[in-house]
């Protein structure tokens, strides 16, 4: 602590800097204290050393599934019916279990090693903490995703051009200036950095690293499985709508788009309810408990 | 001159303080006196049983027997399913012409032609059918122990693309002579009955025939009935959806075959021949009526009998009936289906297993257990088998309460339960605890590998449960989806299939409809495998590492 810079070390004795704008000094000094909070998020994140690791093995892990599937795929002469950017995107279906530990252990790494004590010693202002912290896990989760869903679709063309997927058989060679494909990669980008605010949130009502990324990916891979199984139309549409893998994911369809139980955005908004309804329930519990 | 030897007090040695069962004992304390570790099981029984029952529950069939008759639901819609010798539920439709057979005897005919006609679903209702034979079109000669849909028999017969077959007891099937059936190349059939045994014989040309199969049919009465018969399953055709998986079109379809050379053996001279459409309405589809006008003749079920020849017409099926959810007529249900709720109950066992090693190191509790036990080995070795024993406890409890209840459920509401027997049943029970348990081991080892609860729950719930989600999710081709539920752990849950596929049934047999690409003990053993060489992984780190 002896090498933080003059602003933290100001806050951490209680002290605010000075400020000509009298009105103003409460947003000012929210702002600061914002601000300051993000700096140490950020130099606890990066400090760490699995950060880096869960960072490549975001872009790793989509990368590698999607080309495996783009691979695979081929389209015969006689046509096919495949959604070739959905298909291209196949990897975030793993890598957002590395979002979730990633985000997962931003928060419970803190109550297992006891650190959060500090952390909120330092920063009385626990929602602040909370805030900064998924700001920082999310702007690395954009970061890490913008790669991953860039790298593959990169992939993704050119496995398919040479599996038959040819403007011949209807399919243009996948570019981002084609609006629905550029909603489906920036959409996959989004997603993640949904996963990340909804493991966050859980992570910091659960607090243990184990059981809150057990809930996460019950959470998002129950649903594809029970949505298979189910009898009625009506319990497989609602669980499609409803459940945030299945709902979230609907952004990637870039094709066929009258079929869908949801539409993309509308999809996204759900995951967006689910993060929102985590990190608010979180940041709320962590104000009303010990830590 | 004597030496006093004095030895020294040695206290009497404890024998089991460091034997394996000590070990046991210890790892087993502390898994029961964590209360978070017995909540997480008890957890994971009771959604597995939640989740099953919420799965069989949801949703009943309606149906109406008439257009204007009243709304029925649930069980009310299911028609009657014949059960075939071997328990299990069969279709048993065809077009018979036959005459009573008492005791031994045999039949044999040419059949110089096969012919087909089908509905697609695509078509408009009363436009003529299209002329085509289905490739399990069957029809030929037949010995059968009554006219009950579901008796035991044997056949010989010609196909639409599979080349001459002799099937009995509706899942057995063996390959005759190649090829399809023509003028130019007629095909001959005979099968003959001595005792309680039916023996085939194929030939090209009527003078050298070759023996194609023997079958026992055990408790064949001594009358038994002996004839001619076709029958054609319904045409299908999948179309595959970029989303939500393929879906299939079809409709009924019809065969006409034409026998002559008809010789009968064993029978009472003078003996009339009768035609009968046994089995009565089409269960899977095919339907009897509603032929289409325009198809030319011979177009709906029945025989004529001219001169020696014989043109007979069928549809149905006499095969085993396979769990088909996009094909057949009415819900049919099996029993694993309640046991998908295993997967939320996975999911919190391996929290609990993987926390029951990562706790110790997050603790520092490892450095106590490592110099009470200094055999690293075997302390990873008892902790494998306390996981893997409650885990199997708590999961054959919530199977043992799944199964029973969700088929009840799922009865009342309207499924018709394909039977299996109870050995089957066992099977998949205790083999749905068995691949948590081993799921539980896994989870120990990658724990010990990887330390962390967080990278360690996840890294096992990847390896399971994703590529059964990729398998069954139809994004993938289908032979991408194989070869996931081959090699990957989520293989294991193949031990929940309870009925086999049958190649002589056409039907969507992937994995989405629950058909895996590896025999059920075969794909635990897969699991078992990554389980072994996770361990393996985990014993060498454990001894190398510094705890």
């Amino acid at each position: 602590m002896s090498q933080a810079p003059p602003a933290q070390r100001a806050s951490l004795l209680g002290e605010r800097p000075a400020d000509p704008d009298g009105p103003q000094n409460a947003l000012q000094a929210g702002w600061t204290s914002l601000r300051e909070a993000l700096h140490a998020e950020w130099t606890k994140l990066r400090t760490l050393p699995g950060t880096i690791w869960l960072l490549a093995g975001i872009i790793a892990a989509t990368v590698a599934v999607s080309s495996a599937a783009t691979a695979a795929m081929s389209c015969p002469s006689r046509g096919c019916s495949v959604d070739p950017a959905k298909l291209s995107l196949t990897g975030i279906d793993l890598s957002q279990a590395v979002v979730a530990i990633l985000a997962v252990a931003a928060i419970s790494s803190e109550y297992s090693t006891g650190m959060i004590r500090s952390t909120l010693t330092a920063m009385p202002r626990r929602t602040t903490m909370l805030a900064a912290k998924a700001a920082v896990v999310t702007g690395l989760v954009l970061a890490a995703g913008t790669i991953a869903v860039l790298g593959s679709l990169l992939a993704g063309r050119l496995f398919l051009s040479s599996h038959g997927f040819t403007p011949a058989h209807g399919y243009p060679s996948l570019s981002l200036g084609d609006g629905p494909v550029l909603r489906a990669a920036a959409g996959s980008v989004l997603y993640l950095a949904l996963i990340a605010l909804l493991s966050l949130g859980i992570a910091t009502i659960i607090r243990d690293s184990g059981a809150a990324i057990g809930t996460v990916l019950g959470l998002l891979y129950l649903s594809p499985i029970i949505a298979a199984v189910v009898r009625s139309p009506h319990w497989h549409n609602d669980i499609e709508r409803y459940a945030p893998m299945s709902a979230g994911l609907a952004i990637q369809a870039t094709t066929g788009l009258r079929g869908l139980p949801i539409s993309p955005w509308a999809g996204l908004g759900v995951l967006a309810a689910w993060a929102s309804a985590a990190v608010l329930g979180g940041g709320l519990l962590l104000r009303l408990r010990d830590a | 001159m004597t030496a006093q030897v004095t030895t020294p007090y040695r206290p009497p040695r404890e024998e089991a303080r460091d034997g394996f069962a000590q070990l046991l004992r210890a790892e087993w304390t502390k898994f029961r006196t964590v209360r978070g570790w017995v909540i997480g099981m008890v957890v994971a029984a009771l959604v597995t049983v939640g989740l099953g029952l919420l799965i069989a529950g949801g949703g009943s069939s309606t149906c109406q027997n008439s257009p204007t008759g009243p709304v029925l639901s649930g069980a009310a819609c299911l028609p009657p399913v014949p059960v075939g010798p071997g328990g299990q539920a069969v279709t048993d439709q065809f077009y018979f012409v036959r005459q009573p057979l008492a005791g031994n005897g045999s039949i044999t005919v040419r059949v110089p032609a096969l012919t087909g006609l089908y509905a697609n679903g695509a078509t408009a209702v009363g436009s003529p059918m299209t002329r085509g034979l289905q490739p399990w079109s069957k029809a030929g000669v037949i010995i059968q122990a009554s006219t009950r849909p579901g008796s035991a028999y044997g056949a010989m017969m010609v196909t639409g693309r599979r080349g001459v077959r002799m099937q009995d007891d509706y899942t057995h099937d063996t390959a005759g002579l190649p090829g399809a059936v023509s003028a130019a190349s007629p095909r001959w059939l005979r099968l003959t009955r001595s005792g309680d045994t039916l023996t085939g014989y194929d030939s090209a040309d009527g003078t050298h025939w070759t023996r194609v199969g023997t079958v026992r049919l055990a408790g064949l009465p001594s009358t038994v009935q002996a004839g001619l018969f076709a029958t054609s399953p319904a045409h299908s055709t999948v179309i595959s959806k970029s989303f939500g998986g393929g879906s299939t079109s079809g409709g009924p379809s019809l065969d006409t075959a034409v026998f002559d050379h008809v010789s009968l053996s064993g029978t009472s001279p003078g003996a009339a021949w009768t035609g009968d459409a046994v089995g009565g309405q089409a269960t899977g589809g095919a339907a009897s009526s509603g032929a289409g006008s325009g198809a030319g003749s011979g177009a709906a079920e029945g025989f004529h009998q001219a001169d020696g020849r014989f043109t007979v017409t069928g549809s149905g099926d006499i095969a085993p009936l396979v769990f088909d959810p996009a094909g057949s007529g009415f819900p049919t249900s099996t029993i694993e289906r309640g046991l998908q709720g295993a997967f939320a109950g996975l999911i919190a066992v391996v929290v609990v297993a993987v926390m029951f090693i990562t706790a110790e190191y997050r603790r520092g509790m490892i450095r106590t257990t490592l110099a009470a036990s200094p055999r690293r080995g075997r302390v990873l070795a008892a902790k494998a088998i306390v996981a893997g024993a409650v885990t199997f406890a708590a999961g054959l409890a919530a199977a043992l309460v799944t199964v029973p209840l969700a088929q009840r459920l799922d009865r009342a509401k309207g499924s018709y339960m394909l039977p299996v027997t109870s050995l089957t049943e066992i099977r998949v029970i205790v083999g749905t605890a068995a691949v948590l348990a081993v799921a539980a081991v896994l989870a120990v080892a990658i724990g010990t590998v990887l330390r962390r609860s967080a990278g360690a729950v996840t890294a096992v719930i990847v390896v399971i449960v994703l590529p059964y989600i990729l398998g069954i999710a139809s994004v993938l081709p289908v032979g991408a989806e194989n070869w996931l539920l081959r090699v990957t752990p989520a293989a294991a849950f193949a031990v929940q299939q309870s009925l086999p596929a049958y190649p002589q049934v056409n039907a969507g047999y992937t994995p989405t409809a629950g058909y895996f690409p590896l025999a059920p003990w075969a794909g635990f053993a897969v699991l078992c495998a990554w389980a072994a060489l996770a361990l393996a992984l985990a014993t060498v780190l454990l001894r190398r590492r510094d705890a």
